[in-house]
């Protein structure tokens, strides 16, 4: 049994491992996948696109979000706030 | 511009580069399917080197649309905080659902189709390409069950306590994946892409033809491109069918946005163009009944009796329940921890109100009003565009078959012309969509202004010029490859 599945893992990681060598054209879309990948979650999502509501638990979530819900809309801020800043924590 | 108008926009661009890659995906998954298809039954390397070519377009398309979904997510955190907390328990089951269909299944089987000619059998791969075609198809019903949620808020319930909607039971779960709103939404989009996938396969085909080269490849390209593509069309009619159907029983303001409909009534006339009307035909394509009434912008408003007797209320009687319905959260809030007695008429008065929690933050009825103008006009060019459509795969199909496509040109041209067409046309179905239902992030329950975070516009307009940037660049590049393979033509395998 385990050594079926050794067999198996085997085959697959030639599988792979061959493709990815005989590749052409396609060791192109590769690179830029992962100079997407690169931008998307090492640039944007570090330095962008933190999520507003991070750092808070569950509970002070709910209380945020339900102020929001009962103190109506949300009016632009003058700078940009973290999220601590803009719930008083 | 207001943080909001910019979070919008931002959203707006993001999710329209994203429909960029999603209907070819979906459309040519199914052409090279069936192409591999014919290969396995006719067992004739023709169709082996065709199918490849057109995996090869895939597989860039696929490269550059990957993970474009994903900035849509992290403009949830961002951007739009309030929402994504209301939203997040019942977008948590569907959302998980896609990821792991869209990794395991699209992933493995993506994997064996490129690199396992050769190296699996044929039956396996064939197998392979469907199940990756497959796999996309199942991973956008799981975002389209998020995206009908979102128009018609069915399954859940509002619990004032983790200030959420939830589902409460399988039963609900079974609600919220059967809502109608999603499975039309579903079948429309899919379908979509195929009358996409086939639009394209016939514009590059009739290139081919064009500069007199790989003729035969281009001739039978075309018949399977027109034939999907037909199919397509066929089928988005029926679904744009249903859709307006539950426009109008569900987002009755976003039909008449689409229609420019300011008074309504029974036996309402269809607008081709303004001052041309069709009598009658809204009332068929909205109830399937000449005599069912339609509403028009003023009759919501003001409200209306539907056509299953049922009292609409005013637009200004639904805000104030809204105002009851958060004075109730704000009481029951309040008051849980030191009255409960309180708190529990608190919460049935907001249980009573909730489906019009949302209007409680309006400022004046015509805030319900989305733009009519895009919204009208969109439509129009939609169903023009998808018209125009069906009768380019049918000419170019019909004469294809007939193999009397030879020296004609201009068919070449239009067909060509036709590839940018099917995008614009997809494009804007999804501003009627989306647009046609402001100012609502979820219908009824919470408006643009109260589901956005508290960012400054600065910030957003920042990653907005960003986001245009690298998605442009990304562009560029993706239609230089793909120009490039098209170029080259069907050639050599295991690239």
């Amino acid at each position: 049994m385990a050594k079926g599945l050794k067999q198996s893992a085997v085959a697959v990681w030639h599988f792979y491992r061959d493709a990815f060598r005989n590749m052409t054209w396609g060791r192109t879309l590769v690179w830029l996948i992962l100079l997407k990948f690169f931008i998307l979650f090492a640039i944007l999502r570090v330095f962008f696109f933190k999520p507003a509501m991070a750092g808070l638990d569950e509970a002070e979530r709910s209380r945020v979000v339900g102020e929001r819900l009962v103190g109506g809309s949300q009016t632009e801020t003058e700078t940009p706030v973290s999220p601590s800043q803009t719930y008083n924590l | 511009m207001d943080v909001i108008v910019w979070s919008r926009i931002q959203f707006a661009m993001t999710a329209a580069y994203h429909w960029l890659f999603v209907p070819l995906t979906l459309g040519l998954a199914l052409v090279m399917a069936v192409m591999e298809t014919i290969y396995v039954i006719k067992k004739d390397d023709f169709w082996k080197k065709t199918a490849q070519f057109w995996m090869k377009i895939f597989a860039v398309n696929f490269a550059v649309g990957i993970a474009t979904g994903i900035i849509l997510e992290f403009e949830f955190g961002t951007n739009w905080s309030n929402y994504s907390w209301f939203v997040g328990d019942m977008f948590g089951a569907p959302l998980a659902i896609e990821g792991i269909l869209a990794f395991f299944m699209e992933a493995t089987f993506f994997a064996v189709m490129f690199f396992g000619w050769g190296k699996v059998g044929k039956r396996f791969h064939l197998v392979s390409t469907w199940l990756t075609g497959i796999g996309a198809t199942i991973s956008a019903y799981w975002i389209l069950v998020a995206n009908g949620w979102m128009q018609n808020p069915v399954g859940t319930t509002f619990n004032p306590e983790t200030v959420r909607s939830e589902m409460a039971s399988a039963a609900a779960f079974w609600e919220v994946i059967s809502n109608p709103v999603a499975v039309s939404k579903f079948f429309h989009s899919i379908t979509s892409g195929w009358v996409t996938g086939g639009v394209f396969v016939v514009g590059v085909s009739c290139w081919f033809l064009l500069h007199k080269r790989q003729q035969e490849f281009a001739r039978k390209s075309i018949l399977i491109g027109s034939i999907v593509g037909l199919v397509g069309s066929v089928a988005v009619m029926l679904s744009g069918d249903s859709s307006g159907i539950h426009a109008a029983e569900f987002q009755p303001m976003k039909l008449a946005a689409a229609e420019g409909l300011e008074d309504g009534g029974s036996r309402a006339a269809f607008t081709i163009v303004p001052g041309v009307k069709v009598p009658g035909m809204l009332s068929i394509l909205a109830t399937h009944d000449i005599d069912g009434f339609v509403p028009g912008i003023n009759d919501i408003l003001k409200g209306y009796t539907d056509n299953d007797g049922n009292v609409i209320p005013s637009v200004a009687e639904k805000m104030q329940r809204g105002r009851t319905a958060l004075d109730a959260l704000a009481a029951y809030r309040t008051l849980k921890d030191t009255d409960p007695e309180a708190a529990a008429a608190a919460r049935a008065l907001l249980d009573e109100n909730v489906q019009y929690m949302g209007y409680g933050h309006l400022e004046k009825p015509e805030d319900v009003i989305p733009p009519v103008g895009v919204v009208f006009w969109a439509f129009r060019l939609m169903i023009g565009l998808g018209m125009l459509m069906l009768l380019e795969l049918l000419v170019v199909g019909w004469l294809g078959w007939k193999d009397k496509l030879a020296g004609k040109r201009w068919l070449f041209f239009i067909a060509i012309a036709c590839i940018p067409l099917v995008y614009i046309c997809g494009q804007a179905g999804w501003i009627v969509a989306e647009v046609g239902r402001q100012p609502w992030t979820i219908q009824g329950l919470l408006p643009v202004n109260v589901a956005i975070s508290s960012l400054s516009a600065g910030a957003v307009k920042t990653t907005f010029f960003l986001f245009l940037a690298i998605f442009s660049l990304f562009l560029i590049i993706e239609i230089r490859i793909m120009v490039g393979a098209i170029k080259k033509g069907p050639e050599t395998p295991n690239e």
